[in-house]
């Protein structure tokens, strides 16, 4: 699995980092998202997808 | 250009819940999913709009940069006197979209980042706390002036700076503001009232920006950027925050216990175990949606929405309340049921303009929701269900009070 991120869409929502915060996290200066992991173990696959789906500007972009 | 015009509504836009279920939205809506999940109605300010009601497409309108948000406020088709053509206040983050909104929200979201958010847990946890305190002292409170009014209320005001004195002011304007059919006098003493109150403030803000609370850090923050923020747009974005901070979550704390106080079944599964909180609160978010008409949007760019065409021009109304009790994606969504994963609900809206503020909701409502009813096992409502009033004419749903009562403590 690879994590893609679109820092200009973020909107600092939080919702990945609620949904899978061992692969993101925001800056403190702007609240926008920073990927912790751009691999992330199968394990963590579901936590990631759901980050993708609550994501309200649909920055986060998976792949198999 | 008329040869494609849409065609009028034919039905008015849905806004009255059946009789006997206050937590349920209006019964139009379940057979607009089914047969006409983008639908024509007219709306009381005066004009037609598409309904969306299905939520897939409450979502994709909501994310589309081809609808604006500028008529927006934030439910102007329900209120018989808004203006839609009233250009966006400067710093008005709920009517500028693009770069502008962008720009606004940068400056804004580092305050409500998960992290920053969590670190203000303990902070709001005693506060629920002091509260139930004073209320053990007797037996008996109203748990929406009480309880979720000043809670909400001593938090946005401590985030953003705001002396708490001052809330009555700002409370009584705000509850002016969020009604559905003000007057423009109405609307423009309130808003006078607390813009007057907001740019006192902004000022010594100014003059004095510390690090202390958010008025200050936003203020240096803009300046670091380059672009200052001017005296009119600090004065909006306060405003802003301060009703947003405190009249969504109070509703949704009272009306929540109402509703759970009706299912005894779950309340008593949130009092064996008050870690199921976050839980609880995601799945009362969906079944309330208390920003109860849905959202509202005008289209700047043709875009086919289902098997129509959203024309330049015309408005939408992205139905919040129908998406969240949609079968096919919240299993018997008429029914409160903790154990389902219930956040992907639209509470919240979706897009960029999502709330902003929602991960202090969420905190604020998991402290309430973990506290409140193992901390008074024995809560009861104090007056018949039958005589709760209810908000229908607000644009957060909720309650006008919850008179409660408990046996006294051992």
């Amino acid at each position: 699995m690879r994590v893609n991120i679109d820092e200009e869409a973020c909107v600092g929502a939080g919702q990945c980092v609620l949904a899978a915060a061992e692969v993101f996290d925001q800056r403190d200066e702007d609240g926008v998202v920073v990927l912790l992991q751009a691999e992330p173990p199968a394990e963590l696959g579901e936590a990631v997808r759901e980050a993708a789906v609550l994501c309200p500007a649909m920055a986060i972009h998976v792949e198999d | 250009m008329t040869e494609t015009a849409s065609a009028p509504a034919t039905a008015a836009f849905p806004d009255t819940r059946p009789p006997g279920c206050p937590f349920d939205p209006a019964a139009e809506y379940r057979e607009l999913r089914e047969s006409a999940p983008v639908s024509r109605v007219s709306c009381p300010v005066g004009v037609d709009a598409w309904l969306v009601t299905r939520y897939e497409d409450v979502r994709s309108v909501l994310a589309d940069p081809r609808l604006n948000s500028r008529a927006a406020s934030p439910s102007n088709h329900v209120n018989t006197e808004a203006d839609l053509d009233a250009p966006a206040n400067p710093g008005s983050i709920l009517h500028h979209d693009g770069p502008e909104h962008s720009r606004l929200r940068r400056l804004l979201t580092p305050e409500f980042t998960v992290k920053r958010i969590q670190a203000m847990r303990p902070y709001i946890a005693e506060l629920v706390d002091q509260h139930l305190d004073a209320m053990l002292e007797g037996t008996e409170a109203d748990l929406y002036h009480d309880f979720g009014l000043p809670i909400p209320s001593l938090v946005i005001c401590e985030l953003l700076g705001v002396p708490y004195a001052d809330r009555e002011m700002f409370q009584a304007a705000s509850g002016v503001l969020l009604k559905v059919d003000i007057t423009q006098e109405q609307r423009l003493a309130a808003s006078g009232q607390i813009q007057g109150y907001m740019a006192q403030l902004v000022m010594a803000k100014l003059a004095n920006p510390t690090d202390e609370d958010l008025l200050g850090r936003l203020i240096q923050r803009a300046n670091a950027s380059g672009t200052p923020l001017t005296v009119e747009e600090l004065v909006t974005l306060g405003i802003s925050l301060l009703i947003a901070g405190h009249e969504t979550t109070a509703n949704m704390i009272a009306l929540s216990a109402a509703a759970l106080l009706q299912h005894p079944d779950r309340l008593a599964e949130l009092r064996a175990d008050p870690s199921i909180a976050p839980a609880a609160v995601e799945e009362m978010l969906r079944y309330l949606s208390v920003v109860q008409f849905g959202v509202f949007r005008r289209v700047v760019e043709d875009l086919p929405v289902g098997n129509v065409v959203f024309k330049e021009g015309e408005f939408v109304i992205a139905a919040l309340s129908s998406g969240n009790r949609q079968e096919s994606v919240f299993d018997r969504p008429d029914e409160i049921d903790f154990s389902r994963n219930a956040s992907a609900h639209l509470t919240f809206g979706y897009g960029a303009h999502q709330c902003l503020g929602q991960q202090l909701a969420r905190v604020e409502l998991q402290e309430v929701f973990a506290r409140l009813y193992t901390r008074i096992p024995t809560l009861r409502l104090g007056i018949p269900f039958e005589k709760i009033e209810f908000k229908h004419d607000a644009l957060v749903y909720g309650v006008r009070s919850l008179p409660v009562t408990w046996d006294t403590q051992a």
